[in-house]
């Protein structure tokens, strides 16, 4: 009997189930959600022969360990680690056959924070909204992995893997994320700009899916008062009341009532979710 | 009317009061469901202003909607959803006091109030609602509350609100309701969406 599941043994710091994420809902408030990382998880899907849109598994730090119920073609890759397979060392970023009842442990992250396990079939849980994406900001989609927990593996194509060497880009070892400026560049003090565009940041340690969070100069309003609340964009920088700048990531609200002195280019972002805490952050405005 | 650009792919729609931004985005909306808005992933109006997320062409939008003749939003039928309520809320003598009238006087306003989902935020399927006057304004409470239940009906600032699941809030409770906010396996999942019109229904405390 093929049993198209896999078993958690190890959760790991914090595992999730994600793609590419939920379109067209911010109105009612829901998240785009989705991949941090999305060539990552990209490359991982392709190389276990999946479409763009099937769901992996996206660690964090420590990595995780699962048991799939029937033979499946699995490949790691984001954030690089050791993998093994019932003990046996085995190639990161490519594709490998992973036996029924075998253990593929994914280990600590060397470099970078977040590793993406793709499975031939991708990941099954029950879609909401059109995304398997477990959205930590407002809790839709499949909780969070525990270890004991059971997820379903769909069918495996016809096809075969996509290809067997992908290139990776590096974890960064400063983040240099450039930004448009504006809407709301106008609420800050010139002095603050300049510091914004011009000094270091680091990422801090409170970084999560819902945002980069960043140590540095605060920036000065130059208009007091409140701003009504607006819709707001992956790669937002929001300044809160403490001037430091948090870029919002893929659990990010779509409402928010803090300014945004800048945004992200959305090619950029997957360095900014490989960031250790620490890392220096430079924010370059380009027009 | 002014608008900003976002990022690479956004555009912000500054409008000059809340009832502009409802006759912009009902606009917008038409122009959709006419088939004559280029494409666009997201619409997000709030309290003034409306952003377009996933737009191919910003500028080139920018540049289009500067032309428009934008219809007042009553030209538009939305939506209508009856909410049933239980005005039992903690903070209704709260809100009766900062009203200057009785309890009961604050369920007879709030439930004869036309309202509208100007938007939508802070979680799936919770409305930031329109329509009382302004002289009804509330403050949020001082010391937000940790666990707010499911249901609540509550007021801060201008707007009404219903949480749609336990969440932390800061809101005034006035009342609570059996009505499902959301549910994701249900079409729509979301009751209240910006555009719809929301009255509040009274039931009696105590019984249905």
């Amino acid at each position: 009997m093929t049993d198209r599941a896999f078993a958690v043994v190890r959760a790991g710091a914090l595992t999730t189930v994600q793609d590419r994420g939920r379109r067209g809902h911010a109105h009612l408030g829901v998240p785009r959600s989705g991949a941090l990382d999305p060539y990552a998880s990209a490359l991982v899907n392709r190389l276990v022969g999946n479409g763009a849109d099937a769901a992996v598994l996206e660690t964090t730090v420590d990595g995780c360990a699962v048991r799939p119920r029937c033979a499946v073609t699995v490949a790691v890759g984001g954030a690089p680690c050791a993998v093994t397979v019932d003990g046996r060392p085995v190639a990161w970023g490519a594709p490998l056959r992973v036996p029924a009842g075998a253990v593929l442990e994914v280990g600590a992250a060397v470099r970078g924070l977040r590793s993406y396990v793709a499975f031939g079939g991708g990941v099954a849980a029950e879609p909401v909204l059109g995304s398997r994406s477990t959205d930590l900001l407002s809790g839709l989609g499949p909780a969070p992995l525990a270890a004991g927990a059971v997820l379903p593996l769909g069918p495996q194509g016809p096809d075969a893997p996509g290809c067997d060497v992908v290139p990776w880009p590096a974890a960064p070892e400063e983040l240099v994320l450039r930004v448009r400026p504006g809407p709301r560049d106008d609420w800050f003090t010139d002095a603050s700009l300049r510091d914004f565009a011009t000094r270091a940041y680091r990422v801090s340690p409170a970084s999560n899916r819902i945002g980069l969070r960043t140590e540095g100069p605060p920036l000065e309003r130059a208009v007091a008062g409140e701003l009504p609340s607006e819709g707001m964009v992956l790669g937002a920088v929001q300044v809160p009341p403490d001037g430091r700048p948090v870029v919002f990531l893929a659990d990010h609200p779509t409402t928010g009532g803090y300014p945004v002195v800048a945004v992200v280019r959305e090619r950029d972002l997957a360095a900014a979710a490989q960031s250790v805490p620490g890392t220096p952050v430079r924010f370059i405005p380009v027009r | 009317m002014r608008t900003v650009a976002v990022g690479e792919h956004a555009l912000l729609v500054e409008l000059g009061s809340g009832e502009e931004t409802e006759a912009f985005h009902s606009e917008l909306l038409r122009r959709r469901a006419a088939g004559t808005l280029p494409a666009v992933t997201e619409i997000v109006p709030a309290a003034r202003t409306v952003l377009l997320d996933g737009v191919a062409e910003p500028a080139r939008l920018a540049a289009l909607i500067a032309g428009w003749e934008v219809e007042p939003s009553h030209a538009r039928v939305e939506p209508a959803v009856d909410i049933p309520v239980r005005y039992d809320g903690p903070d209704l003598p709260d809100v009766a006091d900062l009203w200057g009238v009785t309890p009961r006087e604050v369920a007879r306003i709030h439930s004869a109030t036309a309202f509208r989902v100007a938007f939508c935020g802070f979680a799936p399927g919770f409305g930031y609602l329109t329509g009382l006057p302004a002289a009804y304004e509330v403050p949020r409470r001082a010391t937000p509350r940790t666990a707010v239940p499911a249901g609540s009906v509550a007021v801060a600032g201008r707007y009404t609100g219903v949480y749609p699941r336990a969440s932390p809030g800061g809101w005034q409770l006035i009342g609570t309701t059996d009505a499902v906010l959301w549910d994701p396996a249900r079409e729509p999942a979301a009751l209240l969406a910006p555009g719809t019109r929301v009255r509040f229904v009274p039931v009696r405390v105590g019984g249905r």
